[in-house]
């Protein structure tokens, strides 16, 4: 019962949403203007796309037979040699054959490194996030919000402030080349994490949470079968958001994890760049390289397009 | 399920109603808070507030990770005031962020008013949002190929047009640009989805008294569109400005800082003092005043942005 008093209360604000983006539908009317909007669009999703695209055909390309073709828009020589270069599965000959450098890369094994990371950063993030979150939108204590404020103070220093002492701290705690190394500034909170989650968190109806109290719940029982659920969408958003960000990051991960173990899809990326030799660039294996890096981001892309694109759009009304 | 410290001030409640009950239901919730913010709290006070305070001593220090810090005072800012490679960083650093974020907002703006004219796709959304959520060392190197000298496929375009190929990423004058443009083509489309919300948010009866009174395209555009979208758009300067301020991977993985010291942003400079030459309390000293520089400019930029939120309400 409750949960539907929650629902029906929000549902007004949200078809009221769906109505502000229905109605300002102010599309061109005259044919001419129409055409010249389309084609203009046309061109911007050209220009998104093609790199995207020659990224594809870069590795499935001959990197010796590349050479001669460089404006050749389709795979030259179609191969999965930089795929299998880069993912430890062929033999220095075959490398070699193909133009690699024969030097031996696993991105087969820098990709579980990544997920592991991230998965770790992300689950535990948003567990405790979620649960500062519900401490800072549900509970009344006395100093609430002038810590939530010391909480969002931590967004305004810059990443490399941070990154220094971070550094010393997690190489004292002999954490380098170590996946928890990498995972543990992040993995407790985000400042963005609790705000973000507070923000859905106070639209909760308290009402609920009143009778749950008065029906004897305590504060975990109603955060884990109220809350929570009644969140989850955001909930889940915010994961992916996370899961994203720190897939993508480069610096920190890369001065914590340098070891085969512990070196993540982007660190591996730069060192293979940095390594790969000046005069004859294996260009179809970075791009494979690229590609598997980026192949699960597509993929959540895929599955979650609509709840990503949802998210930075209402970013931008706040 | 039931734990006694809730179920007692429940019943109290139910039978008496006493100032007593309620702030014995005020102390359960304390403690309750106490209790869920003991995670973010332990991460907050190891890896934002501790490293803050240890940032901010370090920068009084000379400092090389093999040694204890040795307290020099104000030495190192002294030293950087002096120093020409971080006055030639902020340089560089500035020409990209006006670059990177000028180009970027225009486009950005361009392409969101397109949008809303003539697409409700969500596919479309999809699509140009789609670099921002590959790594910046994905973009970079993917970009780094593509202007590559001898066999990327922008020079082989232009050698085949007989245009003569260009250094992008090795020559010293477009070294930046280039790089502030390849970060315009992995924040476009986000940047363009902020500022679509915000014309999505503009009330439609606006545009048909702008359209009853006969304005013009253009001018309904300068005269409505875009007073209506100041404050989004001083969110998204806000944004945008701090976070390209902080270039770093881009750079990392193609130029390195160079040629010469053309893209030696600040951020990169900072790196460079730390971990290439151990010089942690300098590398400290940099990054404080590269705090001061943001935190002064997203408070310069509030400020706009609150003159523009009174500016909507007229």
């Amino acid at each position: 019962m409750a949960i539907i008093a929650f629902k029906a209360g929000k549902r007004p604000s949200l078809s009221a949403k769906r109505a502000s983006n229905a109605d300002d539908a102010a599309l061109a009317k005259s044919k001419v203007s129409l055409f010249f909007g389309r084609l203009a669009l046309v061109i911007v999703i050209l220009i998104t796309l093609f790199p995207i695209y020659w990224m594809f055909r870069t590795a499935f390309s001959n990197n010796r037979a590349m050479f001669s073709e460089p404006l050749s828009l389709l795979p030259v020589d179609f191969t999965f040699g930089p795929l299998q270069r880069v993912l430890g599965l062929a033999t220095t000959e075959e490398a070699l054959a193909e133009g690699g450098s024969g030097a031996s890369i696993n991105f087969g094994q820098y990709m579980l490194n990544s997920v592991l990371a991230c998965t770790l950063i992300t689950v535990l993030q948003v567990t405790f996030s979620s649960m500062a979150a519900y401490a800072f939108a549900l509970l009344n204590w006395k100093g609430r919000d002038k810590v939530f404020a010391i909480f969002l103070i931590a967004l305004m220093v810059p990443g490399i402030f941070t990154l220094l002492p971070n550094f010393i701290l997690v190489k004292d705690l002999g954490l380098l080349n170590t996946i928890l190394g990498i995972a543990l500034p992040a993995m407790f909170m985000t400042p963005f994490a609790i705000f973000f989650l507070r923000q859905f968190f106070l639209g909760v109806n308290r009402s609920i949470i009143e009778a749950a109290v008065i029906d004897g719940a305590n504060h975990w029982r109603i955060f884990s079968r109220i809350v929570v659920p009644l969140a989850w969408p955001q909930i889940i958003t915010l994961g992916i958001l996370q899961f994203i960000q720190y897939w993508n990051d480069y610096l920190w991960p890369f001065l914590v994890g340098q070891s085969e173990t512990s070196k993540l899809l982007t660190v591996g990326l730069g060192i293979f760049k940095s390594q790969t030799p000046q005069g004859n660039p294996d260009w179809a294996g970075l791009m494979a390289g690229a590609l598997v890096a980026a192949v699960p981001i597509f993929i959540l892309m895929l599955v979650f397009g609509r709840k990503i694109v949802g998210s930075i759009q209402s970013s931008g009304v706040k | 399920m039931v734990v006694t410290a809730l179920k007692e001030p429940a019943a109290s409640l139910a039978t008496r109603r006493t100032p007593r009950v309620k702030t014995g239901r005020r102390d359960s919730q304390t403690r309750a808070a106490i209790l869920f913010l003991v995670p973010a709290s332990i991460g907050f006070l190891a890896f934002f507030a501790w490293p803050t305070l240890r940032g901010l001593y370090l920068s009084f220090t000379d400092y090389n990770l093999l040694r204890d810090p040795t307290f020099i005072g104000l030495d190192n800012y002294l030293a950087i005031a002096g120093d020409p490679v971080f006055w030639n960083s902020l340089k560089v650093t500035l020409e990209y962020v006006v670059i990177n974020v000028g180009v970027q907002t225009v486009a950005a703006l361009a392409l969101a008013v397109l949008m809303q004219r003539f697409t409700r796709s969500m596919v479309v959304r999809g699509v140009i949002m789609l670099p921002y959520l590959i790594a910046n060392v994905i973009v970079a190197l993917v970009w780094f190929w593509l202007a590559d000298y001898n066999l990327g496929l922008i020079n082989a375009t232009l050698d085949t047009m007989g245009l003569g190929k260009i250094g992008f990423f090795g020559n010293e004058d477009l070294a930046m640009g280039t790089i502030a443009l390849v970060n315009v083509w992995r924040h476009l489309g986000y940047t363009a989805l902020l500022l679509f919300a915000g014309l999505q948010a503009i009330p439609r009866d606006v545009y048909e008294a702008a359209e009853v009174d006969g304005a013009g395209e253009w001018r309904v555009f300068r005269s409505v569109t875009l007073p209506l979208l100041r404050p989004v758009l001083a969110f998204v300067l806000v944004v945008t400005v701090v976070g390209s301020f902080q270039i770093f991977d881009t750079i990392a993985v193609t130029t390195g800082g160079g040629p010469v010291d053309a893209t030696r942003a600040i951020n990169y400079y900072i790196y460079q003092r730390a971990f290439e030459r151990l010089d942690f309390g300098y590398a400290s000293a940099l990054a404080v005043i590269l705090m001061i520089l943001l935190a002064a400019i997203a408070l310069v930029q509030n400020k706009l942005l609150r003159a523009n939120e009174s500016d909507l309400e007229r």
